[in-house]
């Protein structure tokens, strides 16, 4: 698929290496003082490493998917339960005294113990997630551990509401470095630009990601008012969340399905080329990225991609090769409106049947999304045709209409997003 | 509109009335309520109630918290029983009405829910819970042992919701006494223990030193959830509107077996449910009968609006669609057997169909039983180039082609279905109606339309 393509790993970018290579060496450093110098209070420990441990097997799959921003966070329960002994104070009003290294040491234990099933059925998690749980991990633990162990917290701030709040701020903390942390590393892979890979991160916080951050503090704070009771209770609704969110995440799929599906109908009718709605979605997509789109843009980008073409269905005859970019504008846009009417049954946001209402019209009357479209649609048209020396004939042929069908930032984006060889060439 | 039957608004009165005297003792100077407490829980409740009104928040989240019940629950572990009653009073009357008559259930929301506090507050008082929530020196709670009075607070919250919304279904949607209390209480236990577990870590929080600020926080990750949920059903329901958007671009090419495909998929349904499949399998033979003829968005539409007879070279032409169908689901995960159907519904049992000729048992169940429904479908409904023939008519003639063209086990199916359910089928395709949530119970909303299949339950054949 595209997407492989696009993410295609020549060699491990230096930033990903130097990430893995921190959240090692940190591992290690832990495991081994842990080893050295002991367990503090080893059943707090035990509790919470189980707690990650079960977290970890209710896991479904092994990797994030970029497009799904909610399926970001795989294993909600065990980030949440990592996060809580990292931030927690006390264990039903006693203190507890273990430090930074052990929070690390018990969490990689528990990861590794919880991924065995998921290597043995080969669905390993990437060196990605587990570097991501344990810096981020650690970052939350030297924001507050030390501070408190030390006693200088209960003086500051003392064990009322305030304390409660100091932990909120410190999970939004911990939230916002592992958002940096991993629009960082999807940067270094894809060299998308940072700016909305920031934001799809952050937004993707907003939702699983508020969810296991809350929890994370909750749990602390439950389990320093009621004890170690209180870990069971909670995981309740967090495991609850986490099914919630694999069902939804698997609707989501099958209804992507369906849409790729409504897709070839036009290619299995002989309306247009074999693959070509796949790949026009997939140029959409790299040139909506490179663009600075993100999030709920992207899915009407490739849905509006996808059906672009459906309002063909209703031409008695086939226009030969699906070439619409070749004929008269009143005939195109009649069209696009077929195919809007078409979309606007199927159910999807009324946005994406905008974008394939719009196709045909002059770029300066359409929304960006349908711009997109439009400029990929023509090139994977015109390319087609010409031989092998195609995509920069097509190039050369959207450039000269700039002046009314084209966008030129688009048609630009376009030519970087091809020269980058993100995408296979247009073959037909 | 229809109007609101008298037995209603005497039953939403009484619920009422009961509600404000469960309530009332709260007001007593001598009960000592916690006002600070019950007016914080109120607007928090009145929060969650209202946050679906925000515009950014409001178009994605779910609709109407109705079944939101953590704060609700906090409230019956924290405050006396009428106090309790009165924390759900403000949200439930301010919440959003989408249907109408919008007074009458701005007041049997709120009583609805204050019945259900009181009670459950009662009953948590009365077994020890709020003891067994601060106990020893310095106050902490003893788990595990306050789980057992919070989880029979929640059961009888769950219990005294689902009595109420049986009386109304019986009294306002005019739904059968004996069926009306039927699956309400089962469907909303498993939210409502979830909740009642959310809603005491809330309790134990507030009354930390940690206060209200942590309380709040439990709120979070519970909303998230419910959020989740609602999404997921809406995109579901999106889902199947695509999947009828499949069958419209048939439409398009094809106009006069406008609705065939629905009705293909209903009498499909039919024989199933005469089979004895399982529910999930019926689902899915409903999809394979709704898209078989998918495929014909593959043929030109020139030849599918062709009037007269067909040269072979069409016929074959024509003869494609079943593998262009497959071709175009073949990647639908959930469509499973499904598929097959799609690709053998012109299959014969003697071996005479296509595309590929195969015989008894080799053809796919479903296959089998789409052939029957389609064919049915065929005969009794009217083209352009001619009438649609009497059902009794096809039937005979299923009957006559059974063994040699269809399998005779679904044509016996297809008629006893008939005998017993009659065939009125929905003439075109239609919205998919509302899912019930699993956790808003439906009586949330009082009286409105049902959804198309409760006037079936009666339906008698000819």
């Amino acid at each position: 698929m595209t997407r492989k393509a696009a993410v295609r790993q020549i060699r491990v970018p230096l930033m990903v290496r130097a990430a893995h290579a921190a959240a090692g060496l940190l591992a290690v450093t832990a495991l081994a003082h842990v080893l050295w110098s002991g367990l503090e209070q080893r059943g707090v420990a035990l509790a919470f490493g189980a707690l990650v441990v079960v977290g970890e097997l209710a896991r479904k799959g092994g990797t994030a998917r970029e497009g799904a921003a909610e399926e970001r966070e795989p294993a909600p329960l065990g980030a949440a339960g990592a996060l809580a002994y990292a931030l927690l104070g006390e264990n039903a009003g006693h203190p507890t005294h273990h430090g930074v290294l052990q929070v690390v040491a018990v969490t990689v234990a528990a990861l590794l113990v919880g991924s065995v099933p998921h290597l043995a059925r080969g669905r390993a998690p990437t060196p990605d997630h587990l570097a991501r749980r344990v810096l981020t991990v650690a970052f939350a633990a030297v924001l507050f551990q030390p501070l408190y162990n030390s006693g200088q917290l209960a003086e500051l701030i003392g064990h009322g509401p305030v304390y409660a709040l100091w932990l909120v701020a410190l999970v939004a903390l911990t939230g916002l470095c592992d958002a940096v942390l991993a629009a960082a590393l999807v940067r270094a892979r894809t060299r998308w630009p940072y700016g909305p890979l920031l934001r799809d991160e952050l937004r993707a916080k907003r939702g699983i990601g508020s969810a296991v951050g809350a929890s994370g503090a909750v749990m602390a704070l439950a389990v320093a008012v009621a004890g170690l009771w209180a870990l069971p209770l909670f995981s309740l609704p967090l495991l609850l969340t986490q099914l919630s969110f694999s069902r939804y995440a698997a609707v989501r799929t099958t209804y992507r399905q369906t849409i790729t599906s409504l897709a070839r109908a036009t290619e299995i009718a002989g309306y247009t080329p074999q693959g070509h709605a796949r790949r026009v979605a997939a140029l959409s997509r790299a040139v909506g990225r490179d663009l600075g789109l993100s999030g709920f843009d992207l899915v009407v980008l490739e849905y509006a991609a996808l059906m672009h073409d459906i309002g063909q269905l209703s031409l008695v005859d086939p226009v030969r090769d699906g070439a619409t970019a070749a004929l008269p504008a009143v005939e195109q846009r009649r069209i696009a409106l077929l195919g809007g009417a078409v979309v606007r049954q199927t159910g999807v946001p009324s946005d994406v049947a905008v974008v394939v209402e719009r196709q045909a019209d002059p770029y300066r009357d359409q929304p960006l999304t349908a711009r997109i479209v439009r400029a990929a649609n023509a090139y994977d048209e015109m390319a087609r045709g010409e031989g092998p020396g195609g995509p920069l004939a097509a190039l050369e042929r959207l450039r000269l209409a700039t002046g009314r069908d084209y966008q030129p930032e688009v048609v630009e984006s376009l030519a970087r997003v091809l020269s980058r060889g993100g995408l296979a060439p247009a073959g037909g | 509109m229809r109007s609101v039957p008298l037995w209603a608004v005497v039953y939403i009165g009484l619920t009422a009335v009961g509600a404000a005297l469960c309530a009332a003792p709260a007001l007593d100077p001598s009960a000592r309520t916690p006002w600070s407490a019950v007016a914080l829980l109120a607007v928090l409740y009145a929060g969650c109630e209202q946050i679906t009104r925000l515009r950014r928040v409001g178009q994605r989240a779910p609709r109407g918290m109705a079944g939101f019940f953590p704060v609700l629950l906090a409230g019956v572990f924290l405050v006396p029983p009428a106090a309790a009653a009165l924390v759900a009073v403000p949200g439930a009357a301010l919440a959003r009405v989408e249907l109408r008559p919008a007074p009458l259930r701005r007041i049997w929301r709120p009583a609805r829910y204050a019945l259900a506090c009181w009670a459950a507050a009662t009953v948590h008082v009365a077994l020890g819970g709020r003891e067994l929530l601060a106990a020893g020196r310095p106050a902490a709670p003893d788990f595990p042992l306050a789980l057992a009075p919070a989880a029979a607070a929640a059961l009888v919250f769950a219990l005294v919701v689902a009595a109420l919304d049986g009386g109304i279904l019986a009294t306002a949607e005019r739904v059968p006494v004996r069926s009306a209390w039927r699956g309400l209480f089962p469907r909303s236990l498993a939210p409502v223990l979830v909740h009642g577990f959310a809603g005491l870590m809330m309790a134990v929080l507030w009354r930390s030193p940690y206060g209200p600020p942590a309380a709040l926080l439990v709120l979070l990750p519970m909303y998230i959830s419910w959020w989740v949920l609602a999404q997921y059903h809406r995109e579901r329901s999106a889902h199947q509107a695509t999947i009828r958007a499949l069958v419209q671009a048939v439409d398009i090419k094809d106009e006069y077996t406008r609705g065939h495909s629905e009705r293909v998929g209903e009498a499909s349904v039919l024989i199933a449910r005469e089979l004895g499949m399982e529910d999930e399998r019926v689902e899915v033979l409903r999809f394979a009968g709704i898209l078989h003829d998918v495929g014909k968005l593959g043929v030109p539409t020139r030849l599918l609006r062709k009037d007269g007879p067909l040269t072979p070279e069409e016929r074959r032409v024509i003869e494609l669609h079943p593998e262009y169908g497959h071709e175009m689901v073949r990647g639908i995960g959930f469509l499973g057997e499904a598929r097959s159907a799609i690709l053998h519904h012109h299959e014969r049992l003697d071996g005479s169909g296509y595309p590929y000729g195969l015989t008894g048992r080799q053809i796919p169940e479903f296959a089998r039983v789409v052939a029957v429904a389609d064919a049915f479908d065929a005969m009794t409904s009217t083209r352009s180039y001619r009438r649609g023939r009497p059902v009794a008519d096809a039937l005979t003639e299923l009957k006559r082609c059974a063994g040699r063209q269809f399998d005779p086990q679904m044509v016996r199916a297809l008629v006893r279905a008939l005998d017993r359910h009659g065939w009125r089928p929905a003439v075109t395709s239609d919205e998919p109606e509302p899912q019930r949530t699993a956790a808003a119970v439906g009586a949330a909303h009082v009286p409105g339309p049902r959804g198309s299949r409760a006037p079936l339950a009666g339906d008698r054949p000819r």
